[in-house]
């Protein structure tokens, strides 16, 4: 398309010596994946904690195997102590106290935590009764393999970056659309590029490509600092996440480019963006999971286009499912883009 | 002579200012046109509808014999438009800056090369445009509209807010401009620029042209007077009273000044006597045109 290339490049050079928007588009959002992703860093790691007094046969003669798979769910410290380790599970600083005598191994539990004590209750039952089974010389008629719906490795980061990723791009997209049509109408550039014979969609078009390369780097920027540092594991179909990022983009730049319109100044579109994009982040979860959040935010949530991208991101990249989970979020992100896009062409203005 | 810009009628209201009274504009292919007025006259909203950036309210304009509003893509790659604003990509070089606007055209980039000598820019070109002086982001702003070698070129006050020396280097790029051919519209609200440059001048004032001729048509078409200027030792005053041609003789400040409508045989006369000590002689300006057009002094 003519004028395309040339107006791409205009804008992606101009873009790229902005230190401004790199920090605002890249640095801020990365800020806040390294504050949470420290903060709860061993928030998903959840050992229970157990003390065991003298020597617990059943758990000290476990086979390799089945020490390890202890070891990943119980923190266990050992004493000779029993007074001061019922104590101890009495406060609530250790969950739970084991010890063996004989055959009868005898957990000691507080009933002021209910969940955690029959969570450790529950664990130790399985590792007694394998014991059993494994005394008994029988390989076991029926085993239970259960596994989580979710990746093993559950942790805040799994949650945490990808909110903060579509955050990141709602926002880029968004600015990028508003602030350079308010800016260019101001200074005359846009008349300018009127007056030369190219198509408007040549203008459009060349925008949408900074704004896409501008969400793809903010995505590798996020995975590969959230891989690196915080251990993010990205299930089968994360590359789900470029075309869901690419439909988010058109529809945050339609947004934008609605900001722009209406506004006389940088200053007032930078105002009305700030004033969309931040609360729809925080209804649609970039900040603070919504899984236990109440049903009615998870409602609004699913009628905001970053909610739908969150969604989406989830789906595809920490929650497993397949690429086809992607499908109905940019769908409807599409539909965003193009009733935003048709309110956009609607209100565009070349002049004030 | 085939006229490149023709306007028919063309009016533009803005609520109850009318701010383009209908103007008709003719301006042959090679002139150096100006459109001169007063702040506030018409002459922006005039060009911008020529240039087919603003729709009039009644009549329409024409270059090249086809009509530029709605935008014509098709007229376009003719006209170059430099504006007032300096227009430019943000955070690019004087030479990125060209090379996009070279693209837009789809012009070849050895273009840029010629503009920056044009304009004087060869040293600028990696330099941003954000640390250009003004007479320079001017002269690049006549540059990018160059780019594409139109053949009309539009300039909107294109030596505002420049010291002299810098509207002096720009003069020069203009008649440049207008030697290779090109057919060049000015507006300008400076009197002696427009003397200088223009062919062609319309006076407007209040949205309507008020006349339209060639700078030295306008002035001698008043009739005036010539002032004759001589320092006092040159001549007595009473002598010079008596010269052919001369109407009358004043001394003051040092200075004696003589009116004459015919200065040829008053110059003569002086040569022969070898009185042309502190000579001057000035003529009417188009400020005296404005004034007698408009019975009003002429402000900028």
């Amino acid at each position: 398309m003519n004028g395309f290339g040339a107006l791409a490049r205009a804008q992606w050079v101009g873009f790229w010596r902005d230190k401004q928007n790199w920090f605002w588009l890249m640095a801020f959002p990365l800020m806040f994946l390294v504050l949470f992703g420290f903060l709860f860093r061993d928030a998903g790691a959840s050992k229970s904690t157990l003390t065991q007094i003298g020597s617990v046969a059943v758990i000290d003669q476990l086979p390799a195997e089945a020490k390890a798979q202890f070891n990943d769910l119980f923190e266990v410290t050992k004493t000779t102590d029993a007074a001061a380790a019922l104590e101890e599970v009495r406060k609530g600083d250790i969950d739970a106290a084991v010890e063996q005598r004989g055959n009868e191994v005898i957990l000691h539990y507080s009933q002021a935590d209910q969940v955690t004590a029959a969570t450790v209750r529950g664990t130790l039952s399985a590792f007694v009764d394998g014991a059993n089974v494994a005394v008994s010389g029988q390989p076991p008629t029926f085993t239970l393999d259960a596994t989580a719906v979710e990746d093993e490795s559950l942790k805040p980061i799994q949650f945490i970056a990808p909110g903060l990723l579509g955050w990141a791009v709602a926002m880029g997209a968004t600015f990028n659309a508003a602030m350079p049509f308010v800016t260019w109408r101001t200074n005359k550039l846009l008349r300018r590029i009127r007056l030369a014979p190219i198509r408007t969609e040549a203008l459009v078009a060349s925008r949408l490509l900074v704004s896409v390369a501008v969400a793809l780097i903010q995505m590798v920027v996020f995975l590969a600092v959230g891989v690196t540092l915080f251990d993010l594991q990205l299930s089968g179909s994360w590359w789900m996440a470029i075309p869901l990022l690419l439909c988010a983009t058109l529809a945050f730049m339609a947004i934008g480019l609605i900001a722009g319109a209406v506004s006389k100044t940088a200053e007032a579109a930078s105002g009305i963006v700030n004033v969309i994009i931040l609360p729809m982040a925080f209804l649609s979860g970039s900040f603070i999971p919504l899984d236990q959040a109440p049903s009615w935010l998870q409602s609004i949530s699913r009628v905001l286009p970053l909610g739908q991208l969150n969604e989406g991101l989830l789906d595809t990249m920490v929650r497993g499912e397949g690429p086809s989970s992607a499908l109905l979020p940019m769908a409807i992100l599409l539909g965003f883009a193009l009733v935003f896009g048709l309110i956009a062409a609607r209100l565009f203005r070349w002049e004030d | 002579m085939t006229n490149v810009i023709e306007t028919r009628g063309l009016v533009k209201r803005y609520g109850d200012l009318t701010a383009v009274d209908h103007v008709d504009i003719s301006v042959p292919q090679g002139t150096f046109f100006g459109l001169l007025g007063p702040n506030g006259a018409g002459k922006t909203t005039t060009l911008e509808i020529i240039e087919g950036i603003r729709q009039p309210d009644e009549g329409e304009a024409l270059i090249f014999g086809e009509k530029v509003w709605p935008r014509n893509r098709a007229l376009l790659p003719r006209i170059g438009v430099q504006l007032q604003a300096s227009a430019f990509f943000e955070r690019l070089t004087v030479e990125e800056q060209l090379r996009c606007f070279a693209e837009l055209y789809g012009v070849p980039l050895a273009r840029i090369d010629a503009m920056l000598d044009m304009v004087g820019l060869q040293e600028k070109r990696t330099v941003r445009t954000e640390d250009l002086s003004g007479g320079q982001k001017q002269r690049l702003s006549i540059a990018c509209s160059l780019i594409h070698d139109p053949e009309v070129v539009f300039l909107d006050e294109p030596t505002a807010a420049l010291d002299p020396q810098a509207r002096r280097n720009l003069w020069d790029v203009l008649r440049a401009i207008n030697a290779e051919g090109r057919t060049v519209i000015l507006t300008t609200h400076y009197m002696d620029e427009a003397e200088i440059l223009c062919d062609q001048i319309a006076i407007i004032d209040r949205g309507k042209i008020l006349t339209t001729d060639s700078p030295r048509n306008l002035i001698t078409g008043l009739g005036a007077a010539y002032r004759i200027l001589l320092s006092e030792d040159a001549l007595a005053e009473a002598e010079a009273e008596r010269l052919p041609g001369v109407e009358s003789a004043a001394l003051s400040n040092g200075t004696l000044a003589l009116t004459t409508y015919d200065p040829s045989p008053v110059l003569t006369a002086l040569a022969e006597r070898d009185a042309l000590q502190g000579l001057q002689v000035t003529s009417a300006t188009l400020e005296d045109v404005f004034l007698t057009l408009t019975g009003r002094e002429y402000r900028a």
